[in-house]
C-alpha cells in the first residue's frame, strides 16, 4: 500500500507547528502518532501535501496538581496511560479506556491529543473526559484558548478546532471522596471500534446514597453524548438494578442512533440501555468500595 | 524551514546504523523490506489490524505499516531476526516449534516479538493477560491455542531460571 506523496517536517515546539500550519496551507496536516492519519492515508481517504511531525514538541509529562487536576501533554500516549500509577489512581476510568484501544502496538504510537483531534464518534478518550469534566488548552493562529472536552467533538470526524489550531494539553480534574467510577466498551472482538462506550461517575453519601451523577453515552451516535441531565433523578437514592436500568432504559429509547456495520440500530440501542446501566451500578459499587476502604481493581 | 521530499535517515537494524535516502510516504514496513534487507518483517494488511509487521522501534512494539521510516530517524528497530544470535533460535521460537505454536508461519515474527516485550515487563503473566497482550495480533491457522500453550511454556522457563531469555 502506498500513499500520495507528501512533504515532511519536523516541528521543535507547539508555535513552530502553528506557524509551519499556517505556512504550508489547508492541505497539511500534523502528524503525532498518526494511528488514525497513516491509516486513512494508505487507504487514501486522506492525501494531506504535507505532514508536519508535532512527536519531538514536548515531554509526554503526567502531572497531578496540587489542587487534584491531572494534567496531560497532549503527546501523552495510550500505553502512557496504561501503565501510569498516577492515573489508575485518579482517573481509573481512564485506565479502563485506554485498555481498549486498538492493541498494544496502536497504544505505543497513539496520542490522547491526536484522538481527540481526530473525532472519531467511537473513541473511548472521550467519554471519559467529558465524564470527567476535563478540558483542552490548544494553540491557534489566533493565540491559545481552553475548550471543554464535551464542547470539541462536532460529528464524525469533526471537532470544534479551528484551521490550523492544535490541542496541546489536558486538564482532568480527578476523583474526589465518596467519589466511583466505571467505563464499559462493548466491541465485536478486543481493540475493534466500539458499539457502544458508557462511562459513569457518581457521588455517595456515607450511606451510599447517590448525591451526584455523570454519564455519557458514547459510538452509538455521531458524537459522544452528555446524558447526565437525564440521569438526575438517581440523585437522593441508592444506584440499584431497577433505577439503573430504568434510567438508561428512558436514556437508550431516546438516543440518536447511526447506522454502523458492527450492529444493527435496535440492537445498539437495546446494547447502549444495557451498558449504561452497568456503568452506573458499576460506578456506584466502586464509590462502595473506596468509601469502605477496599482492596479497588482498575 | 523548506520541506524537502529527500531524507536522508539513520536506522539502526538489529544493531546495524544504516542510512538510507527516503520519500516521505515510504512506510517504515517497506524500508525494512527492501532496502533494509530485512524481509523477516511481513506485510499483512497494512493499515493497521493484523500486527504481523510488528517491531520493537526503540523497545517498543509498534506496526511498522504505520509508521513513516521518515519519523524512525535516529530509532533502534529490532526485527524477529534480532531476537537470537545467528542461526540459533530464542528460547520463545523453540517454545513455538515444541507446541506447534506456528502453522504457515507468517504471523509468527510479529507474534513473537509481542510476546518477548510483553514478558519482559509482566514476567508472571497469566494465560488471560497474555491473550489480552497478543489480541491485536491475527493467526488464520492456529486458533491460538497452541500459540498461548508454547507461550506459558516459554514464560514458565524464564520463571524457573530467572534470567532474562
Amino acid at each position: 500500500m502506498y500513499a500520495a506523496a507528501f512533504d515532511y517536517v519536523r516541528a521543535s515546539s507547539w508555535s513552530e507547528a502553528v506557524a509551519q500550519l499556517a505556512e504550508l496551507g489547508e492541505d497539511a496536516h500534523v502528524i503525532a502518532g498518526g494511528q488514525s492519519l497513516v491509516p486513512m492515508m494508505m487507504l487514501h481517504f486522506a492525501a494531506p501535501s504535507a505532514l508536519i511531525d508535532i512527536g519531538g514538541v514536548d515531554e509526554r509529562t503526567i502531572e497531578l496538581r496540587d489542587d487534584g487536576t491531572l494534567v496531560l501533554s497532549a503527546l501523552v500516549r495510550h500505553a502512557d496511560l496504561e501503565h501510569s500509577d498516577v492515573v489508575a489512581e485518579r482517573v481509573p476510568m481512564l485506565t479502563q479506556a485506554v485498555r481498549q484501544i486498538g492493541n498494544v502496538r496502536v497504544r505505543h504510537r497513539g496520542t490522547i491529543g491526536g484522538s481527540l483531534a481526530h473525532g472519531e464518534p467511537a473513541a473511548e478518550l472521550p467519554c471519559v473526559l467529558i465524564a470527567h469534566g476535563a478540558s483542552v488548552h490548544t494553540l491557534g493562529p489566533e493565540g491559545a484558548r481552553t475548550i471543554a472536552v464535551n464542547d470539541l467533538p462536532v460529528m464524525q470526524l469533526m471537532t470544534a478546532l479551528h484551521e490550523g489550531e492544535l490541542i496541546t494539553r489536558v486538564e482532568i480534574p480527578t476523583l474526589t471522596d465518596g467519589q466511583g467510577s466505571c467505563f464499559i466498551e462493548m466491541a465485536r472482538r478486543p481493540g475493534d471500534f466500539a458499539m457502544v462506550n458508557a462511562a459513569a461517575l457518581v457521588t455517595c453519601d456515607d450511606s451510599g446514597t447517590c448525591t451526584a451523577v455523570r454519564l455519557v453515552l458514547g459510538a452509538v451516535g455521531n458524537r459522544p453524548v452528555d446524558v447526565s441531565p437525564e440521569a438526575q433523578e438517581l440523585v437522593g437514592h441508592t444506584i440499584d438494578d431497577a433505577n439503573s436500568e430504568a434510567v438508561a432504559g428512558a436514556i437508550a429509547a431516546g438516543a440518536e442512533v447511526i447506522p454502523s456495520s458492527h450492529a444493527g440500530i435496535e440492537y445498539r440501542r437495546e446494547m447502549a440501555g444495557v451498558q449504561l446501566a452497568r456503568a452506573l451500578r458499576g460506578a456506584s459499587e466502586d464509590a462502595r468500595r473506596r468509601r469502605s476502604g477496599e482492596a479497588v481493581t482498575v | 524551514m523548506t520541506a524537502t521530499r529527500g531524507h536522508l535517515i539513520s536506522i539502526s537494524i538489529n544493531g546495524r546504523p544504516t542510512e538510507f535516502a527516503v520519500e516521505p510516504n515510504l512506510s517504515l514496513l517497506e524500508l525494512l523490506r527492501t532496502d533494509g534487507g530485512s524481509p523477516e518483517v511481513k506485510l499483512g494488511c497494512g493499515e493497521g489490524v493484523c500486527g504481523t509487521c510488528t517491531v520493537l522501534l526503540d523497545g517498543e512494539p509498534v506496526n511498522a505499516c504505520l509508521v513513516w521510516a521518515v519519523q524512525a530517524d535516529g530509532c533502534e528497530i529490532t526485527t524477529v531476526r534480532g531476537l537470537a544470535a545467528e542461526g540459533e533460535l530464542h528460547d520463545l521460537q523453540n517454545a513455538f516449534l515444541d507446541h506447534a505454536g506456528s502453522q504457515c508461519g507468517f504471523c509468527t515474527p510479529g507474534m513473537l516479538l509481542t510476546v518477548k516485550w510483553y514478558l519482559d515487563r509482566h514476567p508472571a503473566a497469566d494465560r488471560e493477560e497474555l491473550r489480552h497482550a497478543i489480541a491485536g495480533n491475527l493467526c488464520r491457522c492456529t486458533g491460538y491455542t497452541k500459540i498461548l500453550d508454547a507461550i506459558e511454556a516459554y514464560r514458565d522457563l524464564r520463571l524457573k531460571d530467572g534470567d532474562g531469555h
